[in-house]
């Protein structure tokens, strides 16, 4: 009964999508897709019968009996991950002399997008407020780091606070407006606000230099030592990421992190107990913001070149997905998840044209399947 | 000139109030933000383009052009209502309990997808609308309304009023406000919640398609971005109008598209598409509940 079933879901399904696509693919692809769709469903099927059957069941049975008369001890499993991390830390301190350029500069993407993921995890995953202006944030930073070191020369290391702070005062601006009201406006007001910035950047020639962008940006120097090679910039990202994923771990053990938990599990409770949730709202929102300000100066001294199209709203939805995929509310995870959807994407050249679908399609699964993300914690969503 | 802005800027609110009634009435009844909506009537252009193509190709525009562009325009309709129940069924039902944050993110998921999927199969460049209007439907004597416009704003004004009627009239638009005031008391009373949420999926998607269809040979081009854009103003329209509330999308709708046009002519065409981001924030803070909208809680 539940193998006739299960086909005919499979027949009705393939055949369903196949009409959908129809008018789109034209009717040779259609039929092509109604024919892959079969053949994985029932491929898959006939793995799970496979599964089914009592030989294996027996055997994944015996197995999981073993391992969970193991009893591993809760402080074991939280030192197994300090191991993990401090071996991650240490693997990503030594290999780099090892990489040439171009694994480097995928390596300093990821860990720049995994500062990005770090600082959108404090709105989205800490406190629960969907944030899907972020790359407007990052953008802000880094035409405000291009802005003043081009014209002003201002140098780098007063232009990491400076990004920061405009950008978290932006932030501050947005959350006072949209943060008193139902969760559900956030998305949409922070989602127009990244439209209005790339529509700033782009037309507002005489300031932003429009779709041009800006060019010649300056580089970091310390003590008359210039940040030049790619290797520079990786230690220098990695110097960001580390440092602010230390203040995060911190504020998140604080009495401000668990304010922020509790704001996402219930408002309603989290303001009974004395909590003023509309500025703690706001103070992560915005901090979330500052970090992404920060970022984006990293980005315009590493390119030493910002243009408009690398702050639109698409940007906002790779960090989103670095984010959900890793897991909302765990700090590992959104690492774990930028550096999975950097390196993946690199590695499979390809696919370059499917990415976004593919990341769409990963938002999706992810809240159906898995909705905590691959590291997150369960309470999280 | 100022009257032309004014039919323009009708035309282009009557297009939103449609987009908008599909957002309002999903956020009635699941409280959610139905982000993949504006993809709907994207997709409805686009397919209001590829039937009317088949129909060229089999010379059926030549011996029966309107014949053909109501055609286009019911089959556009129909598939985009599969679309629109496809998405309840896969992204949304099975999450229906979850956390608030999930249906969000999965309808961001879906909008993403829809915009891919349609570049990967149209390719990226504009989609142009065939030359098999008439010159006549360019213009109409000194009048600065054209019949295509007439037609636009005609036909929105119908199925808006049709909409009104079916909600408040009929046994199926009953059950849909009492789905939005409590869906378990709604549920106990024998109301099929499932049916119900499909039927205003269906409904929603359809009205989309329409305007996407409208825009399509408004323009005579589209592109896979519009439905982003449109998406950020028809819900624009929806919180101006009050969210939840019928005639409310209608009016923010025509009053969006109002300023917008008159805003492009007067002030700065290439900061069009801000002005409805800046009427959200006043709308925001200082009536949240909208023009028409029952006080939120």
């Amino acid at each position: 009964m539940i193998i006739a079933s299960y086909t005919k879901t499979v027949l009705i399904g393939s055949f369903w999508c196949g009409l959908l696509v129809l008018p789109f693919m034209g009717f040779t692809k259609a039929v092509f897709l109604i024919a892959i769709l079969i053949g994985g469903g029932l491929f898959f099927h006939t793995i799970l019968r496979l599964c089914r059957s009592a030989t294996v069941m027996n055997a994944v049975w015996a197995v999981s009996r073993c391992v969970g008369s193991l009893k591993i001890a809760p402080r074991w499993i939280s030192f197994g991950a300090y191991l993990g991390a401090y071996l991650g830390v240490v693997l990503l301190l030594v290999m780099p002399p090892f990489l040439n350029n171009y694994y480097l500069d995928i390596l300093t993407l990821a860990l720049l997008y995994a500062l990005l993921a770090v600082g959108l995890n404090v709105a989205v995953g800490l406190t629960g407020l969907l944030d899907l202006g972020y790359a407007g944030f990052y953008g802000i930073g880094a035409y405000t780091y291009a802005l003043l070191s081009t014209r002003m020369g201002i140098p780098f290391w007063l232009g990491v606070p400076l990004g920061g702070m405009v950008a978290a005062f932006f932030g501050l601006i947005l959350g006072v407006v949209t943060l008193r009201l139902r969760g559900d406006y956030l998305a949409i007001v922070t989602l127009g606000f990244v439209q209005i910035v790339y529509l700033i950047l782009n037309n507002w020639d005489t300031v932003t230099n429009g779709p041009n962008g800006i060019l010649q940006i300056g580089q970091p120097v310390v003590w008359g030592f210039s940040f030049r090679q790619p290797i520079h910039f990786y230690y220098l990202a990695l110097f960001f990421l580390v440092s602010t994923v230390l203040i995060i771990y911190r504020i998140t053990q604080s009495q401000i992190g668990r304010a922020l938990c509790a704001i996402r599990e219930d408002g309603v409770a989290a303001e009974a107990m004395g909590i003023d949730t509309t500025r703690m709202k706001i103070l992560a929102f915005s901090l979330g913001a500052g970090i992404a300000g920060v970022a984006g100066v990293f980005f315009a001294a590493k390119y030493t070149f910002v243009s408009p199209e690398s702050f639109n709203f698409f940007e906002s939805v790779r960090i989103l997905t670095m984010v959900v995929l890793g897991g909302m509310g765990s700090l590992f995870g959104a690492i774990l998840g930028a550096f999975l959807l950097t390196i993946l994407p690199e590695m499979l050249r390809g696919l370059d044209l499917y990415r976004m679908l593919i990341f769409g399609a990963v938002l999706v699964l992810m809240m159906i399947v898995r909705p905590q993300g691959l590291l997150g914690n369960k309470n999280a969503v | 000139m100022l009257l032309q802005q004014l039919v323009n800027g009708l035309t282009l609110g009557a297009v939103y109030a449609l987009i908008a009634l599909g957002y309002t009435m999903v956020y009635g009844i699941l409280e959610m933000i139905n982000f993949a909506h504006g993809e709907i009537y994207m997709i409805g252009s686009y397919l209001c383009i590829i039937f009317i193509g088949l129909f060229t190709a089999f010379g059926l525009t030549e011996s029966h052009l309107f014949f053909s562009l109501i055609l286009s325009a019911m089959l556009s309709g129909i598939t985009c209502a599969l679309y629109g129940i496809t998405m309840e069924r896969i992204a949304y039902r099975p999450i229906r309990q979850a956390h608030r944050l999930s249906p969000l993110i999965s309808a961001l998921g879906v909008s993403i997808f829809l915009q891919n999927y349609v570049m990967l199969t149209q390719g990226s460049s504009d989609k142009v609308f065939p030359h098999i209007l008439p010159i006549e439907a360019m213009q109409m004597g000194d009048f600065p309304i054209t019949p295509i416009q007439f037609s636009i704003i005609s036909a929105s004004v119908l199925f808006m009023a049709g909409l009104h009627l079916f909600v408040q009239k009929t046994r199926l638009g009953m059950a849909m406000r009492a789905v939005a005031q409590d869906k378990i008391m709604a549920s106990l009373c024998g109301i099929p919640i499932n049916a119900v949420i499909a039927v205003t999926f269906i409904i929603g998607s359809t009205l989309a398609a329409v305007a996407g269809v409208m825009v399509a040979i408004y323009y005579g081009v589209t592109h896979f971005t519009i439905g982003y854009v449109a998406g950020i103003k028809a819900f624009t329209a929806a919180v101006l109008g009050g969210i939840g509330s019928i005639p409310g999308a209608m009016l923010g709708g025509i009053l969006l598209g109002l300023t917008e046009s008159l805003g492009a002519a007067y002030i700065s065409s290439e900061f069009k598409d801000g002005f409805a981001f800046i009427i959200l924030i006043f709308i925001l803070i200082l009536r949240p509940s909208g023009l028409l909208g029952r006080r939120a809680a």
